[in-house]
């Protein structure tokens, strides 16, 4: 069985599952029944300045039976009073001493604020401190959350003040609303941050809706950007994680970074674990099932690992890393084609439709004597399901043809039907980069590149 | 009446945009090829799952005009949902219920439903009023041609109106597709029976063209004695849709069949009150022409099959029905084929009974003088053309083969609809 417990910075947690700084740790009731569920720590909902908040906070976007793929939100920083808030950490921790608690702060960007906040989270007894630089709405207008996260010379200073009075490690949590997120993860490590965590929400409208042309949600006939979270960001976030994982200034800092955006099963986890986490913030999928999904979180991740020989959380850890590069050292001789599996082959014809119309056309409708046809060419004064199952034609790969674009692959229905097999393209192997040294002129010029083309074989339909 | 109103609930406005969006959307879908009248059905599916019933209705109504009909009567097993892609391995996507949703908006609303075509001088007679004749008469004041229906009986759809046990059809959705269709132009007569009260010389000298869609008739003799204590099945369902107390029903009841007729016969008496219903087959389960999910449903019913039994005699006392005298069957594979059923000898039996329904098919369309036939039903060529130029005919007259079907009978009326147009106009189709 695998050993789950982390060490993140300093903060000792028995599983990488934390509440994500969020609703479902508003309060310490909520915290304490997910602690009971088995959550391994917990991010305390941002504590601060006074607020008040609006109704209808919440806009989700679905998709078909799908509900929530993602959701979005105006709800501001906790509106709880700060003493109920610090007093109810306090009961917590002290009935948890195991369990990691965190306390998210954000307040006013001046350092007695800053300094104020930070010792009283310390006088609770939390674990660590979370810096909320990311909120993206209403707290921002007011020069907080992501107006901080979104200018490094922010983060940085106030990393720093809060490093003057902190004794408790301190995790700088960034926002994906910036055009380079490596920029204030840099500066939140020049300010002295123990730890990063990515991602915030990402600004987003969620939608109209079509019978009264308001934004969703709306608050009495107005509607604004909100923060946007769930299954649907996980690629963002995997991608942010991606650029802090490969910076070499951070890599070499050795910071954790404790990730979110998207996490809603072990399968996402395990993708935040190989890309360089170490722990782990859930909340879309805990709002729309409950605090019980993290039974399947630990038992699916541990079995998981169990199966793949890993021991402990550091022994995956970062573990798909080094297989990140950049276009210019892909090999450009890989060759992969699609293979259908006819005895799988439900034949909906999504893959011809798909290549047909929108890839590259190498996808054949095939008929029972072997001839390729075109689609509606059956027999008008047919019908029945006998007449209509019997001669339908079959799709077919025309493998010489095939790019290996995956589209097919991925608009297939039926699993493991159609399967991307690697084929032998039988050129030397070379990535556009050497290509691009060595032959300049290609890179550069149509008439070298079709000389090139025609010297390695490689045909364009 | 009890136990007789449609059976399955519409979808809810949830429902059906959850089942819509099942499926799959497949290109050149198998469920289009298998629909006799070839609905786009991928694409009206797809508008249901977007809230797009009005454009919904319109995809169902571009290629079948009596849509409401088809999306309860329809075998669907044999058809679209038999060939849905997602059958193999799940439950296929509830088409018929779907494009009922998708109907029902449209007789509701009053959107999307067909519009009539630019008039074009031309008039046409259609015969019958029944789905191949409303859908021939729709299809061809869609492209602005003068129809005028001629129908025999008081009320118009055929069998859908007449025929279709209420628990797949009620009255009024066959009734509100014929309104449809009257709102598109076309004028229906009832009362006037073709043959009688009007001559085919008189149609093809005062029209453009002339369409037959007669059906069928009543169900033929059984040629036993007492027959004329037999109740009509096409009789007995028709009165279950019409008359306020239904038909009159015994306790113990037979029906003489194993069609789909004959299990509406069954379900109806059943539900009316019967005590025991049996029906009578001279073969086995293997050759009932009934689809088979029809042989479920009757089962579940609680109505008892006698296999290999036929019927020799109606037992009569005090001029009462009492039972029926049968006699065992055995199936003889003498050629190729069907095997033939033989008495066996010294086998028979009475079975007690105090009503007896025959539903047995329907008698062939009746002879007229000129038009060809093939084996009793009308012949005609691709173009749905009889032997008499300008004489058109479709739906249950001309299906000499295959089975009888209202959707056939839809695609008849929509391919003549063609044919004729194309005659007249010369250049479209």
């Amino acid at each position: 069985m695998a050993d789950l417990s982390i060490n993140f910075a300093g903060i000792k947690s028995p599983n990488p599952f934390w509440l994500a700084s969020a609703p479902p740790a508003n309060s310490g009731a909520q915290v304490h029944r997910a602690f009971e569920a088995g959550w391994g720590g917990a991010v305390w909902k941002t504590i601060g300045g006074p607020v008040l908040n609006v109704s209808n906070r919440y806009g989700a976007w679905h998709s078909g039976s799908q509900r929530m793929l993602a959701i979005n939100n105006i709800e501001l920083i906790s509106d709880r009073p700060l003493e109920i808030n610090l007093a109810e950490i306090r009961d917590l921790k002290r009935n948890w001493p195991d369990r990691a608690v965190i306390v998210s702060a954000m307040v006013e960007s001046k350092p007695e604020a800053w300094r104020t906040i930070v010792r009283q989270i310390e006088d609770t007894g939390a674990d660590g401190l979370e810096l909320n630089y990311g909120c993206p709405h209403g707290m921002s207008e007011r020069g907080m959350g992501a107006a901080v996260g979104q200018v490094p010379e922010y983060c940085q200073q106030i990393t720093a003040w809060v490093k003057e009075v902190s004794k408790l490690p301190v995790i700088v949590k960034l926002t994906p609303n910036v055009t380079n997120i490596v920029l204030p993860a840099r500066a939140a490590l020049a300010g002295g941050a123990d730890a990063l965590s990515l991602i915030n929400t990402v600004n987003s409208i969620i939608g109209i809706d079509l019978d009264t042309l308001e934004l969703t949600p709306s608050v009495g006939g107005k509607g604004g950007h909100g923060g946007y979270a769930g299954p649907a960001v996980k690629p963002i976030a995997l991608n942010l994680l991606v650029a802090l994982a490969t910076d070499p200034e951070l890599a070499k800092s050795g910071l954790p970074i404790s990730g979110m955006g998207g996490i809603a099963t072990w399968r996402d986890a395990a993708e935040f674990l190989l890309l360089g986490a170490t722990s782990l913030q859930v909340c879309t999928t805990v709002m729309h099932y409950g605090f019980r999904v993290v039974e399947d979180l630990i038992d699916g991740l541990s079995n998981w690992m169990d199966e793949k020989g890993f021991r402990t959380i550091e022994d995956l850890r970062g573990k798909s890393v080094h297989r990140i590069s950049d276009f210019g050292n892909f090999d450009l001789s890989f060759r992969a084609v699609a293979r259908i599996d006819q005895n799988r082959c439900i034949k909906c014809n999504l893959c011809y439709v798909a290549c047909n119309d929108t890839a590259h056309q190498c996808i054949d409708l095939i008929d029972s004597t072997g001839k390729p046809v075109q689609p509606h060419a059956w027999d008008l004064a047919s019908n029945g399901k006998h007449e209509a199952t019997g001669t339908r034609p079959r799709p077919e790969v025309r493998e010489a043809d095939c790019v290996g674009c995956r589209l097919c692959y991925n608009v297939c229905p039926v699993e493991k039907c159609i399967e991307m097999v690697e084929v032998p393209s039988g050129r030397e192997s070379i990535t556009w980069a050497q290509l691009a040294q060595a032959e300049p002129a290609v890179a550069e010029d149509w008439d070298a590149m079709k000389k090139y083309r025609d010297e390695q074989c490689i045909h364009i339909h | 009446m009890n136990g007789l109103t449609e059976s399955l609930p519409p979808l809810s406005a949830h429902e059906a945009a959850v089942e819509a969006s099942r499926c799959l959307f497949c290109y050149d879908a198998p469920c289009t090829h298998a629909c006799p009248t070839h609905i786009d059905i991928a694409q009206f599916i797809k508008k249901i799952s977007t809230g797009n019933l009005t454009g919904s209705a319109r995809t169902i109504f571009d290629s079948n005009l009596l849509g409401a009909t088809c999306a309860r009567v329809c075998p669907v097993q044999e058809l679209c949902e038999g060939a849905c892609v997602l059958g193999s391995e799940h439950k296929p996507i509830a088409i018929g219920r779907l494009q009922r949703h998708a109907m029902d908006h449209a007789y509701q609303t009053g959107q999307g439903l067909a519009i009539a075509g630019t008039p074009t001088g031309f008039h046409v007679a259609v015969v019958g009023a029944g789905p191949a004749g409303l859908s021939c008469a729709g299809e061809l004041a869609k492209r602005g041609h003068a129809v005028t229906i001629y129908e025999k009986r008081d009320l118009g759809g055929g069998l859908s109106t007449y025929g279709i046990i209420a628990l797949r059809e009620p009255v009024g959705v066959a009734l509100a597709e014929v309104e449809m269709i009257r709102n598109l132009g076309v004028r229906l007569q009832t009362g006037v029976e073709f043959g009688c009260d009007i001559s085919l010389d008189t149609l093809i000298g005062d029209h453009s063209a002339v369409f037959l869609s007669l059906g069928l008739g009543k169900t033929p003799a059984l040629g036993i004695p007492g027959e004329e204590h037999l109740v009509d099945g096409i009789e007995f369902i028709e009165q279950s849709k019409t008359a306020p107390a239904g038909p009159p029903v015994g306790r113990e009841v037979l029906v003489i069949g194993a069609g789909n007729t004959a299990i509406d016969c069954a379900t109806i008496a059943k539900r009316l009150g019967a005590a025991r219903v049996t029906m009578i087959y001279r073969r086995t389960a293997a050759e009932m022409t009934a689809y088979a999910h029809e042989y479920a449903f009757i089962q579940n019913e609680g109505v008892q099959l006698e296999f290999l039994t036929q019927p020799v005699a109606v037992v009569i006392e005090d001029g009462r029905v009492t039972g029926l005298r049968c006699r065992r069957m055995s199936l003889v594979q003498t050629g190729p084929g069907r095997p033939t059923p033989e008495p066996i000898p010294g086998s028979e039996f009475i079975i007690p009974a105090d009503q007896i329904v025959k539903a047995i098919g329907q008698e062939k369309p009746p002879a007229f003088n000129g038009i060809e036939t093939d084996r009793g039903f009308l012949r005609v060529n691709d173009s749905l053309e009889t032997s008499v130029a300008g004489v058109y005919a479709g739906g249950d007259c001309i299906r000499a083969r295959g089975s009888a079907s209202t959707v056939m009978a839809v695609q008849d009326g929509k391919r003549a609809a063609a044919a004729i147009d194309k005659a007249l106009t010369g250049t479209r189709s």
